[in-house]
């Protein structure tokens, strides 16, 4: 008798989410149809461009689409899911959301961009660009965070990093040294957090805040000082690297295979994490000092020096993605260039569960929504430039909000280890 | 037979206690060393400098005749000392294997973890010495009495061949724990040397070669299991003659005060932790409810006052609905709520005693007219509270962190017991006190039972839920087996009850 | 009789103590505030300017000159002219009213301490609650003084307490980091103010920036011009009062310490978690939201771009240094407002950008948060640690 009992609750509850997944589903089709299908004219035509100009052999054909139906096309797709969610109930979210996100998305795009063409590829291939710097400091906060640390400092410690790549670049006029500063500079930043809230048990968000307060005001104070004249501030940017016959495959190639050696550092790096954490004794030792630091410890884990290495390295990733801001993109360091990509990497790290790879494609949606947000200027869309800029931190709170996918974090997130 | 180990001599101070002081002790070979004393006698500081988890600040260790140091967990390793703490030291979102591994991890490929020859060798371990488990089972899926199966393994797989057992018993049932000496003695059959390190006086005659006693940090003495007594182990544990039973007299019950339907509840974690549980309380009564820690007490408790929701079913306090009430409605229902966790919800640490006196009723006259706080009438109910339950304090403006466990707890009493009151809830009243607060606690939970009130004790102990009771009622896997009379009730009964038999049922069968 | 006289003794030690606890209070902030200037002074060296000259700089521009005070008395003596003495006294009020949005600011961030939060929101905040005040300050037009500066005031409470509640209900319903979303709000307050003031709020003219506020919005001013000293910065101090009432001697004050020191002893107490988070943010959001509208009515009259110069950033220093208590927030907020309006003078004096301010805070915050180290720099013993847990980890 008990056992039915605890069915019908978890049917009661089964039957509640049903009902609002199901809603959402179709509040989201009503509003689609609204706003872009009745804003569309019929007989108009979208053309999504598949190639970027002049760099590749193979040329396929751009595809092109009538708006008003294939917006039509969109609003019922979802219409019809959120029917069948409703009728009979789907047991993966993610599938939902998926769901939402591509029609929507596509929708809006066919309608942004009715009667004019727009670039696919040019947009995926700069949404995993501007992904980069967020990626890396989503691996920042991973690496980190597994071994129980959380570092609120990255905006600083990009700030920093991306100055001091710009300048030694500039005086040795070798990029690649200025990487190599950067990386080492986000380093002994993150060894100085460590050593503050591991030595001194300093509570972790303060000392990231002090880090970030601490690096938005050197970076500005020397750059009032030092770099208002171009001779240090004027590095030039990494070249695209082409990978021979990859990047030729038509999408696929432009997006992945033509770009700097920070993107495809940052590639490697989340490949490279994902091992180390699940499958090397490191890795192991990272998650148990994270997850029951105690229980480490008993087995001869050196705790200390676990959360100080990782930190550390942490603290280079992000020193890496320091640099894409100006030796990886604009050659020269404006005051607060990183303008909160930081923070939005810490979110992709919550939202990727913790792990390389969902950190990564977290950062992936900023980077399309900040992508979008260009390219909508560009089309001349009737949406305020600020509004669309405000979209990757609206995602970002949306996000944290864990109604889509929540995560557990490391159990010891963000407590000093006492012995 | 030689000494496997020995310590001479240890002491170990720490800001304001003397935790150790000058102990000896020495484990013959194959041989189970009981160590006996009551929570806070040292027991735990002494295993954790074995353990080179602390440095002492004299004595020396001797390990098969050696002198040695141990610096850390490493060399204890090293000299095949191994510990299962009573917190098991587990990873629950790991596996079996890559709790056993860490530390000593297998590498195959020069770089990767091999998982498959941890898990074989786990597997030999399992058949030797009779610890089943699943090498690829993650820890969180498993219960407690397995759990503690893959922290013996844990040890073994590092071929201890010194075991220090700190508390093993305390989250078993009877039956389980008789399952664990059997582990032990076929471990003694191998060779191994164990220390034992328990508060509980039964277990220590059944099973060990050598008991030695500890209080206050200090060494009172050895003792052969065939001379010893439980009264006389617990005079030597306590330092004087203890009543192992409350004083109390037999109790009047009178109506229902709580009634509990057919309840549902869900842990933090979404878990249905409670699975239809019934049962009522009257005024002027005890019910006990025992039961192994993890079996739904915990989220019984915190769904009668509100701290969780309730998933299905009705409370009924006085002719009043409360699930889904809030804690304020609840205590202002007149319910008292003593929690297993005071540390956790029973006290604000930082802050001074007098706030934490009025937790509940800062609110109400005369403590505040509207939002104001009377600082007066604050003050003066602590002074009163303070010599009224004898806590003891130099005054009621220090923060009640800086108070020991016992006054702490004396603290909640008084605050939960000054209030108008129906019906008290409390949950692990005891847990971690010396004997001296154990037994004032007791008292004034029977003296409230004798005003009338109904009471509820929820407590892993059988002992203290036999002291109190009137009747017992024993949850299992969220669900309660049997609601017994206290005087009927043996301890057997109640263990397979807590194992999830009924003693009745199976001799039916027979 | 002995009995008293052993309660007098008894109360006398107790005052000594509260002494010594009082000196131990000051003595971590004193000396973190002391080692900040010196490494400060460590950067400025490194930079090659000289940070005796810098300091002196600094120190004339937020006290003003003795030798120009002396005279302007002179002046006043002789003549009855006060007007060289006004003048001379420009620097120290200047001082005064940069110290303002600090204290109010200050005590957002305070207030959510007290409670657990860590409120980073605070920017976007006041830049609301500027944006709020001056609309009300401008549009508004007839209006007696005594209805349209408070009006106005309470428009820019209203829109900080908006600003704060938004991520007060995402922590208290969902569990969302109020750090992470405080900021993200700061960005979405920028953007919206740089829509607002190109847009609907611009003024007449190319600049964005929003026409003035009418005359009976301003806060009174006590001098002539320059002297832009007002009513802001005792209504700031009459604010500190009010939250040091609120904290310590009101239900809801205790309420919201009680969340704030253990949040599930709150729970187990009755009190609800939720209503207080949502209640301190909002009302860390309205006293910053205060902040920038006493700023706008009182000093600058308009919002522009620049409108703060990271008001909100400096007030995590402030309140930490005072220890999250609303007096100690007032003596941090009276330094940084010196340090940050004598500041703009070394910058011109000494030729030093006045970002190193901004460094001097973040070494102060550190040093503020790590007694240990302060203890070790300067080999004190008695320094008793008070654990405070200021924040928590993700979404607990």
């Amino acid at each position: 008798m008990s056992n039915t009992n605890v069915q019908v609750t978890n049917l009661a509850l089964e039957k509640r989410k049903r009902v609002s997944y199901g809603m959402t589903l179709l509040i989201v089709g009503v509003l689609m149809y609204l706003f872009f299908g009745l804003n569309t004219q019929a007989g108009v035509q979208t053309t999504f461009g598949l190639n970027v100009a002049g760099t590749q052999a193979i040329v396929i054909p751009d595809l092109i689409v009538p708006a008003q139906t294939t917006i039509y096309l969109m609003v019922a797709i979802i219409v019809f899911a959120g029917a069948y969610q409703l009728a009979r109930g789907v047991k993966s979210t993610g599938l939902l959301i998926g769901i939402i996100a591509f029609t929507f998305v596509t929708a809006f795009l066919t309608w942004a961009a009715q009667d004019k063409s727009f670039n696919l590829t040019g947009m995926l291939s700069s949404s995993l660009v501007r992904a980069t710097p967020i990626a890396l400091a989503a691996l920042c906060g991973v690496i980190s965070e597994r071994a129980a640390v959380i570092n609120i400092g990255v905006e600083g410690i990009m700030l920093m990093s991306a100055q001091i790549a710009v300048v030694t670049a500039s005086i040795t006029q070798n990029l690649y040294i200025g990487l190599i500063a950067a990386i080492l500079v986000g380093g002994l930043v993150a060894a100085f957090h460590a050593f503050l809230v591991i030595r001194f048990k300093v509570d972790q968000v303060v000392s990231g805040v002090a880090i970030n307060i601490i690096g938005a005001g050197l970076t500005s104070f020397l750059s009032a000082k030092y770099l208002q004249s171009d001779t240090l501030n004027n590095s030039g940017t990494f070249p695209i690297i082409s990978i021979p016959i990859l990047s030729e495959i038509p999408v696929l190639g432009p997006t992945l295979f033509a770009n700097n050696i920070i993107v495809y550092l940052m590639l490697v790096l989340v490949v490279l994490m994902h091992i180390t954490l699940f499958y090397t004794p490191w890795g192991l030792r990272t998650r148990a000092v994270g997850e029951h630091p105690k229980a480490a410890d008993t087995l001869g884990v050196n705790v200390y020096l676990m959360r100080y290495v990782n930190v550390i390295i942490g603290g280079m990733i992000a020193g890496l993605g320091g640099a894409y801001f100006t030796i990886g993109s604009v050659g020269r360091f404006d005051e607060l260039m990183t303008s909160g990509k930081g923070f939005i990497g810490l979110a992709a790290t919550i939202f990727g569960k913790w792990t390389p790879i969902g950190a990564f494609a977290s950062s992936l949606i900023f980077g399309f929504a900040d992508s979008l947000q260009v390219k909508l200027q560009i089309l001349r869309v009737p949406i305020p430039s600020e509004f669309l800029l405000m979209a990757p931190y609206i995602v970002t709170m949306i996000i944290l909000t864990g109604v889509v996918g929540r995560a557990i974090p490391p159990a010891a997130d963000g407590q000093p280890y006492e012995k | 037979m030689a000494n496997v180990l020995e310590l001479q001599g240890i002491t170990k101070r720490f800001p304001g206690v003397l935790a150790n002081d000058k102990i000896d002790i020495a484990l013959r070979e194959g041989k189970i060393l009981a160590l006996l004393g009551e929570n806070g006698a040292g027991k735990s500081t002494l295993m954790n400098i074995l353990y080179g988890l602390y440095k002492p600040d004299e004595g020396k260790i001797f390990v098969r005749g050696k002198e040695v140091e141990i610096n850390g967990p490493n060399d204890a390793i090293e000299l095949g000392i191994g510990m299962v703490h009573q917190h098991f030291m587990l990873i629950p979102v790991m596996t079996v294997v890559e709790n056993v591994m860490l530390g000593v991890e297998s590498i195959k490929n020069g770089l990767f973890l091999d998982r498959e020859k941890v898990a074989k060798r786990i597997h030999e371990i399992s058949e030797q010495y009779g610890l089943e488990v699943d090498p690829h089972a993650y820890i969180q899926d498993l219960p407690v009495g397995i759990q503690q199966r893959v922290e013996i393994i844990k040890v073994l797989y590092r071929s201890a061949d010194i075991l220090i057992l700190d508390e093993p018993t305390a989250v078993l049932t009877p039956q389980e724990v008789e399952g664990l000496f059997k582990i032990i003695n076929t471990l003694i059959k191998a060779g191994k040397s164990i220390i034992f390190i328990t508060h509980k006086l039964k277990e220590v005659i059944a099973i060990a070669d050598d008991i030695s006693v500890l209080r206050l940090g200090r060494m009172v003495g050895s003792i052969e299991p065939s001379n010893a007594t439980p009264q006389k182990l617990a005079t030597m544990m306590v330092g004087r003659d203890v009543s192992l039973v409350v004083q109390k007299k037999v109790a009047e019950p009178k109506e229902a005060v709580l009634k509990v339907e057919n309840l549902f509840v869900r842990d933090e974690r979404q878990n249905m932790t409670v699975r239809g549980v019934s049962f009522e309380v009257r005024k002027g009564e005890v019910l006990g409810v025992a039961g192994v820690q993890g079996n739904g007490q915990t989220e019984l408790v915190y769904a009668l006052t509100g701290l969780l929701p309730v998933d299905g079913g009705t409370i009924e306090l006085e002719g009043k609905m409360l699930h889904n009430a809030t804690p304020r409605q609840i205590l202002e229902s007149g319910v008292a709520h003593i929690p297993e966790d005071r540390q956790r919800h029973g006290l604000i640490l930082n802050f001074p005693i007098h706030d934490n006196m009025v937790l509940c009723t800062y609110y109400k006259e005369p403590f505040a007219h509207g939002v104001s706080l009377q600082e007066k009438p604050i003050f003066s109910n602590a002074e009163e509270l303070i010599k009224q339950y004898d806590v003891r304090t130099p005054n009621i403006y220090v923060n009640v962190g800086t108070l020991s466990g016992g006054n702490q707890q004396k603290v909640i009493v008084a605050r939960e017991f000054s209030r108008p009151i129906d019906l008290l809830i409390a949950s692990q009243p005891t847990r971690g006190l010396d004997v001296g607060s154990i037994e004032y606690i007791h008292l004034q939970i029977i003296k409230k039972r004798d005003e009338g009130t109904g009471v509820l004790v929820v407590s892993s102990e059988l002992d203290e839920i036999l002291a109190l009771s009137d009747r017992i009622a024993v949850m299992y896997k969220g669900q309660i087996m049997d609601v017994l009379d206290a005087k009927q009730a043996t301890k057997e009964d109640l263990g397979l009850l807590m194992a999830g038999i009924h003693p009745e049922k199976t001799s039916k069968k027979k | 009789m002995s009995e008293k006289a052993s309660k007098e003794k008894k109360e006398q030690t107790e005052k000594q103590k509260e002494q010594s606890s009082l000196r131990q209070a000051l003595l971590v902030p004193v000396l973190a505030v002391l080692s900040g200037l010196i490494l400060g002074g460590v950067v400025m060296a490194l930079s090659g300017s000289n940070p005796f000259q810098a300091y002196a700089a600094l120190f004339a521009g937020s006290f003003g000159s003795p030798s120009v005070i002396i005279a302007g008395m002179q002046t006043y003596f002789a003549t009855g002219d006060n007007n060289a003495l006004v003048r001379s006294l420009y620097p120290f009020t200047e001082s005064l009213v940069t110290a303002t949005p600090y204290i109010f600011t200050g005590l957002a961030v305070a207030i959510g301490f007290r409670a657990g939060l860590f409120n980073i929101g605070a920017e976007g905040q006041v830049f609301i609650g500027a944006l709020c005040s001056a609309f009300i300050g401008y549009s508004i037009k007839g209006l007696p003084m005594i209805i349209h500066l408070p009006l106005a005031l309470l428009a820019g409470a209203a829109g900080g307490a908006f600003w704060g509640m938004i991520p007060g209900y995402l922590k208290a319903r969902f569990g969302a980091h109020e750090v992470v979303n405080t900021i993200m709000m700061n960005w979405i307050a920028f953007r919206l103010s740089d829509w607002l003031l190109k847009g609907p709020m611009q003024a007449s003219n190319f600049r964005p920036v929003t026409p003035n506020v009418q005359a009976s919005a301003e806060l009174p001013r006590f001098f002539e011009d320059p002297l832009r000293f007002n009513l802001g910065f005792f209504l700031a101090l009459l604010f500190a009062y009010l939250v040091y009432w609120f904290l310590f001697k009101t239900t809801l004050g205790f309420e919201i310490r009680s969340v704030g020191a253990n949040p599930d002893a709150a729970k187990y107490a009755g009190m609800s978690i939720v209503k207080n988070i949502v209640l301190v943010m909002s009302l860390a959001g309205a006293l910053a939201g205060l902040g920038g509208g006493a700023q706008v009515l009182g000093v600058d009259h308009w919002v522009g771009q620049g409108f703060s110069s990271g008001y909100g950033f400096d007030a995590i220093a402030i309140a930490l240094l005072g220890k999250s208590h609303p007096f100690g927030v007032v003596l941090a907020a009276l330094l940084f407002g010196f340090l940050r309006s004598g500041a703009t003078n070394m910058q011109s004096m000494a030729g030093i950008p006045v970002d190193i301010i901004s460094i001097i805070q973040g070494l102060v915050i550190v040093f503020v948060a790590a007694p240990a180290i302060i203890r070790w720099l300067y080999r004190i013993k008695s320094i008793k640690v008070e654990e405070t847990v200021l924040t928590r980890g993700w979404g607990k």
